[in-house]
C-alpha cells in the first residue's frame, strides 16, 4: 500500500508491506536511522517518536496508521541551523547517554513529557520516563538532564 | 587530568543518532539480504530431521543453512566433546540454540521462512536445575561421562580452622541468574569479495572478534576485516563473536551476497549469554568479639548449556572469595555444571560480584549471630592500610587499598549513626514501613588479562591535527573523549583536532578491547605513552630546526608550541613538526602491558524502605564510595558508577532469569523480564576517593564495574536488614515483595 508520512516536516511516500512497522518505514524507507528498535513488546521505548505531537513507540504503530500524519523524530529536533535543541544541550551537558540507543527514543520522550508538564518534580520526571529503558546511566543523569531542560525553558 | 569535560561524542549521538549495525547504509552493503535463525523449542533433544523444501519455496528466500551444511568448516578439536556448533546438527541443548538460518531479500520474509523449516526433534530429559545437572541422570555431553566441567574441590583440609571458632555460621544463597540486556540486540553484516570477508559486528572487540570467525570458518585471520560501528551497550555479553555472528559471516561467504543480522529482544534474552548463575554455600566463623578467623565459599557454577566463560567466572569468584578482610583461613572451591539454559558468560564484574555479594552476605550473617553492628564487624577485620601490597591466601595480590577509610567515608555521607536512630524509631513505633541500612564493602580485580596489554598508535598530522588509533573498543564508556584529553594533556592539542579511532582490524592491526574495567589503565596508559614518545620526538625536531640544544628547550602545552628558552617570538606549531618529521612521520606505536592487576575498592550504604505488610522493597537512598585511583574525567568516571549501581541494584532487586522444569524461559520478552526502570531507583549519591596504584603512570585502576559490584549486596543487605529485628537473617535476590513477605511470615511463625 501506498503511505505519505511526513517526517520531520518533509513528506515522505512509499509503496510498503500492509504489516510495515512505522518504526521500519522511518529507517528503511525514509533512511532516518536514529529512531532504534530495543524490543519487540514496546518495553523499551528506544523507538519513541513524536506522531502529530504525541509521543509514540513506533514499533507499535504501522506505517498505514501513520499515513497523512506528521511526525518527529530525533533527527528534526535540532534548529534548521544545527542549533541543538534544549534537552539534546541538556543530554550532552548532563551526561545523560553512554552507548547512545536508547537516546533518540529517550528525547523525544523527554521533549514531550515537558510539553504536557513543564515543571516536573524528579518523581514526575521518573514516573514520565519509565516506559523508556536506558542500561548505561541508571537514569541518574538522564533525570538530571531532563530537569536541567525544564529549568532553562523555564529561565528563556 | 580530573577536569570535568563533557563528550564529544554526544552531538552526533543526540542528533543523528549513531551508526550501529543495522544503520549501516555502506556501499558494500548494497542489496545485503537478510539473516534469520531457527531456534530450538526444546531445552534438550535430538535433531532427527531437518525439512527446507517449504521455506525454499517462499518469495524471496535466497538460501536455507542447516548444520547438516557445514561441511565445510571446521571439525572441532580432537576430544572435545563439549564443542559447540555454529549450527546445531545432532542434538540441541537449550532453547533459543540456533538450528538453521534463512538468508532472505526482505527483513519481514526471514520470519515467514524461518516458520517453516521443519526440525524434527526427539526430546530427552532436560537438565535445568543445578542439583539435577550435578546428579548426573541425564548428560548434556554422553561423551564427558559429567555435567561438571570443571572443579576445584574440598578436601576437608580446613575444618580445623573452624572447629576452633567461637561463632560459626553457614548459609546457602543464590546469586541468581540474570540477562545483560545492552539496548542495542547483538548485530552482524557481512560481505564476502575478492577471496575477503568484511564483517560488520557489535562487539566489545573487534581482533577477537575477526580471530573468531577466522577460527569458526577456517580461513586466515588476514582474510577477514572486523569493523566495529556504534556499539549499544555490551556489559561483557558482546566479548568477541557469539556462534550467530560467526554464521552471519559464513552465509555471506557461502551465498557470495552481501547480509546482515539483528536480533530481536525475544531472541536476544534467550541467545545472548546470561551472567552471574551461582549457587554459593558460605561458612564463617570467628570470635564473639567480631573477629573473622575462616571463611569457606563453595560454590556451583552454572555453566548453561556449552562452557563459554563460565570456569573463569567461578575462578574469579574463588581468587577473591575474601574480598576486603585480612582471614587467616580461607579456602574457596567450585564445580562448573552444564545446565540445558542458555551459556553463561561475562556480566559486568563476571565472578567478583558473585565474591563480594557472598562474603558480604556472610559477614552481615556473622554480624548478626554476635550481635554486633556490621560497620563495626567490618571494621575490625579489614586489611590494613600498612599491609600492602597484600597477598590474599587466594593468591591474589593487592597493589593499593584504604578500605577503612572508604566505609568511614561513605558511612559520614550517608549519616550512618542517623540512619540507625530513624530505623529504630520505626521499629519502636511499629511503623508498617520499615528502614533498612546495608553496608557492602569491595574490592575487585581489573585490567582484564594486563599481560596482553593495549595498543595505541598516535599520529600527527601535517595541518596539526592528530589521529589516535585505538585497540580498546568502546561501547558508552566515552573514549573519544578521554583520549583526546590525554593527548591533549600532554601535547597541549585542542581537543577538536583529535580524532580517535577504534574497531577496524586493517586500521588497527593489534588490538585487545574493553571488558574487566581495562580501557583506561591499559588502553589509556597506551595512548598516554604515546603522546610522550612523540613529544620526545618532537623535542628532537625542534632542536634541529632551531638549532639548539634540547636542554635548551621548552614547550608549552597552553598555545602547543614549542621554543628555545629565553626567544619567545619563534615558536615551532605540531603541523610544522609534522612536516618537518617528512616521510617518518611524526607518530608513536605504543603496546603497553602489565604483569599485574589492579584493585580498585570501595563501600557503598544503601538505605531501603520495606512494607512489611506487603514486602515492597523501594531503594530510596544509595551512597557510594568507588575509589579507582585518579579519575581523568568525573564526567565519564561517574557514568559508569551511576550506570553500575543501577545493575547491581536491578539484581538484588528485580532481575532474574527463569526456566520451567523443561528448560522453557519464562523471561523472554521485556514484559516478563523486569529490567529496572527509572521509577525504580533513586538520584545516587557519590563520594570521592582516589588512591593511586604504582602500577602504570596514571596511576589508575579500573572504574567500569566498581558500582555493580558494590551495589548488589549492599541493597540486598539493606532489605535483610529492614526486616531482621522480625528474626529474618537472609532473604534470596532478587528480594521481590513475595520473598520479603515469605521471609517475615516464616520468620514469624518460626519455621
Amino acid at each position: 500500500m501506498k503511505v505519505t508520512i511526513t517526517v520531520n516536516g518533509e513528506q515522505i511516500q512509499d509503496d510498503v508491506e500492509d504489516r510495515t512497522l512505522l518504526v521500519h518505514f522511518l529507517r528503511d524507507g525514509a533512511n532516518l536511522t536514529a529512531t532504534n528498535i530495543g524490543c519487540d513488546t514496546t518495553s523499551c521505548g528506544a523507538c519513541t517518536v513524536l506522531l502529530d505531537g504525541e509521543s509514540v513507540k513506533s514499533c507499535t504503530v504501522l506505517a498505514a496508521q501513520a499515513d497523512g500524519a506528521e511526525v518527529t523524530t530525533v533527527e528534526g529536533l535540532a534548529g534548521p541551523d544545527g542549533e541543538l535543541h534544549p534537552m539534546q544541550r541538556a543530554f550532552q551537558a548532563e551526561h545523560g547517554l553512554q552507548c547512545g540507543f536508547c537516546t533518540p527514543g529517550m528525547v523525544m520522550a523527554a521533549v514531550s513529557l515537558l510539553k504536557e508538564n513543564p515543571h516536573p518534580t524528579e518523581q514526575q520526571v521518573r514516573v514520565g520516563l519509565e516506559g523508556n529503558l536506558c542500561r548505561c546511566t541508571g537514569y541518574h543523569n538522564i533525570v538530571r538532564a531532563v530537569l536541567a531542560a525544564a529549568a532553562e525553558e523555564e529561565g528563556a | 587530568m580530573g577536569t570535568r569535560v563533557v563528550r564529544v561524542e554526544d552531538p552526533r549521538l543526540l542528533t543523528t543518532g549513531g551508526t550501529y549495525t543495522d544503520d549501516l547504509r555502506e556501499p558494500e552493503l548494497t542489496g545485503a539480504a537478510y539473516v534469520t535463525f531457527v531456534r530450538s523449542p526444546y531445552a534438550h533433544a535430538r535433531i532427527t530431521g531437518v525439512d527446507v523444501s517449504a521455506a525454499r519455496g517462499v518469495p524471496g528466500v535466497v538460501e536455507v543453512l542447516t548444520g547438516q551444511d557445514t561441511d565445510d568448516l571446521p571439525a572441532p578439536a580432537d576430544g572435545n566433546p563439549t564443542a559447540e556448533p555454529m549450527l546445531a546438527k545432532d542434538a540441541v541443548r537449550y532453547v533459543g540454540e540456533p538450528v538453521a538460518l534463512v538468508v532472505t531479500d526482505g527483513r519481514y520474509q526471514g520470519e515467514d521462512a524461518a516458520d517453516l523449516v521443519t526440525v524434527e526433534y526427539e526430546p530427552l530429559p532436560p537438565v535445568v536445575d543445578l542439583e539435577d545437572a550435578l546428579r548426573g541422570e541425564t548428560l548434556l555431553f554422553p561423551e564427558s561421562g559429567s555435567n561438571v566441567l570443571a572443579a576445584a574441590q574440598d578436601e576437608g583440609a580446613g575444618d580445623d580452622a573452624f572447629a576452633a571458632c567461637e561463632v560459626v555460621v553457614e548459609h546457602t544463597i543464590v546469586n541468581q541468574r540474570v540477562a545483560p540486556v545492552p539496548l542495542e540486540t547483538r548485530a552482524a553484516a557481512a560481505a564476502w569479495a575478492h577471496d575477503r570477508l568484511t564483517v560488520w559486528v557489535s562487539t566489545q572487540n573487534a581482533h577477537w572478534a575477526r580471530d573468531a570467525v577466522a577460527g569458526g570458518l577456517g580461513i586466515d585471520p588476514s582474510a577477514v576485516r572486523v569493523i566495529t560501528p556504534d556499539v549499544g551497550g555490551g556489559f561483557g555479553a558482546k566479548i568477541g563473536a557469539d556462534r550467530e555472528g560467526v554464521a552471519v559471516a559464513w552465509a555471506a561467504k557461502r551465498t557470495g551476497r552481501p547480509v546482515r543480522w539483528v536480533e530481536t529482544r525475544s531472541e536476544n534474552l534467550v541467545g545472548m549469554t546470561h551472567g552471574r548463575g551461582q549457587r554459593q554455600t558460605f561458612k564463617i566463623g570467628g570470635t564473639r568479639d567480631g573477629r573473622i578467623t575462616a571463611y569457606r565459599l563453595d560454590l556451583v557454577q552454572d555453566a548453561g548449556a556449552y562452557p563459554r566463560m563460565a570456569t573463569l567466572l567461578a575462578t574469579l569468584t574463588k581468587s577473591m572469595a575474601s574480598g576486603v578482610y585480612d582471614i587467616p583461613h580461607v579456602e574457596a572451591y567450585f564445580q562448573v555444571a552444564a545446565t540445558n539454559t542458555t551459556p553463561v558468560a561475562a556480566y559486568r564484574g563476571a565472578g567478583r560480584p558473585e565474591a563480594t555479594a557472598a562474603i558480604e552476605r556472610a559477614v552481615d550473617m556473622f554480624a548478626a549471630e554476635i550481635g554486633m553492628d556490621p560497620r563495626e564487624v567490618r571494621r575490625r577485620n579489614f586489611i590494613a592500610p600498612d599491609k600492602f601490597p597484600h597477598t590474599t591466601p587466594g593468591g591474589m595480590e593487592y597493589d593499593t587499598g584504604e578500605y577503612a577509610a572508604a566505609l568511614d567515608r561513605v558511612l559520614a555521607a550517608a549519616g550512618y549513626d542517623e540512619l540507625r536512630a530513624e530505623q529504630a524509631r520505626r521499629r519502636e513505633a511499629g511503623d508498617p514501613v520499615q528502614l533498612g541500612i546495608g553496608l557492602s564493602a569491595y574490592v575487585e580485580i581489573t585490567g582484564g588479562v594486563p599481560e596482553i596489554g593495549e595498543t595505541a598508535r598516535l599520529v600527527v598530522h601535517d595541518d596539526g591535527t592528530v589521529t589516535v588509533l585505538t585497540g580498546s573498543s568502546p561501547h558508552g564508556q566515552g573514549h573519544a573523549t578521554a583520549w583526546a584529553m590525554l593527548v591533549h594533556d600532554e601535547l597541549g592539542i585542542p581537543m577538536d583536532k583529535i580524532t580517535v579511532r577504534h574497531g577496524d582490524t586493517d586500521a588497527i592491526p593489534v588490538g585487545i578491547g574493553t571488558f574487566g574495567s581495562r580501557s583506561l589503565q591499559l588502553g589509556g596508559t597506551a595512548v598516554h605513552q604515546a603522546a610522550l614518545e612523540v613529544k620526545e620526538r618532537a623535542k628532537e625536531l625542534a632542536a634541529d630546526e632551531l638549532e639548539a640544544d634540547k636542554a635548551d628547550l621548552e614547550f608549552d602545552t597552553a598555545d602547543g608550541l614549542w621554543r628555545v628558552r629565553g626567544t619567545p617570538d619563534i615558536g615551532l606549531d605540531w603541523g610544522r613538526l609534522a612536516q618537518l618529521a617528512g616521510s617518518d612521520g611524526l607518530a608513536a606505536d605504543v603496546h603497553f602491558t602489565s604483569d599485574k592487576s589492579t584493585f580498585p575498592f570501595g563501600a557503598h550504604v544503601a538505605v531501603v524502605e520495606v512494607d512489611a505488610e506487603t514486602g515492597k522493597v523501594r531503594l530510596v537512598r544509595h551512597v557510594t564510595v568507588d575509589d579507582a585511583g585518579p579519575v581523568l574525567n568525573p564526567v565519564l568516571a561517574e557514568g559508569q558508577r551511576q550506570g553500575g549501581i543501577a545493575q547491581g541494584a536491578a539484581q538484588a532487586l528485580l532481575e532474574e532469569v527463569l526456566y520451567d522444569a523443561q528448560g522453557n524461559p519464562v523471561t523472554s520478552t521485556l514484559v516478563d523480564y523486569p529490567f529496572i526502570t527509572a521509577t525504580e531507583l533513586p538520584s545516587f549519591e557519590l563520594v570521592d576517593m582516589a588512591t593511586p596504584t604504582p602500577l602504570n603512570p596514571l596511576g589508575v585502576k579500573g572504574i567500569g564495574e566498581a558500582g555493580t559490584i558494590g551495589a548488589t549486596p549492599a541493597v540486598q543487605n539493606a532489605v535483610v536488614d529492614a526486616v531482621s529485628h522480625l528474626g529474618v537473617r537472609h532473604i534470596d535476590m532478587p528480594t521481590t515483595p513475595e520473598r520479603v513477605w515469605t521471609a517475615i511470615n516464616e520468620a514469624r511463625t518460626g519455621q
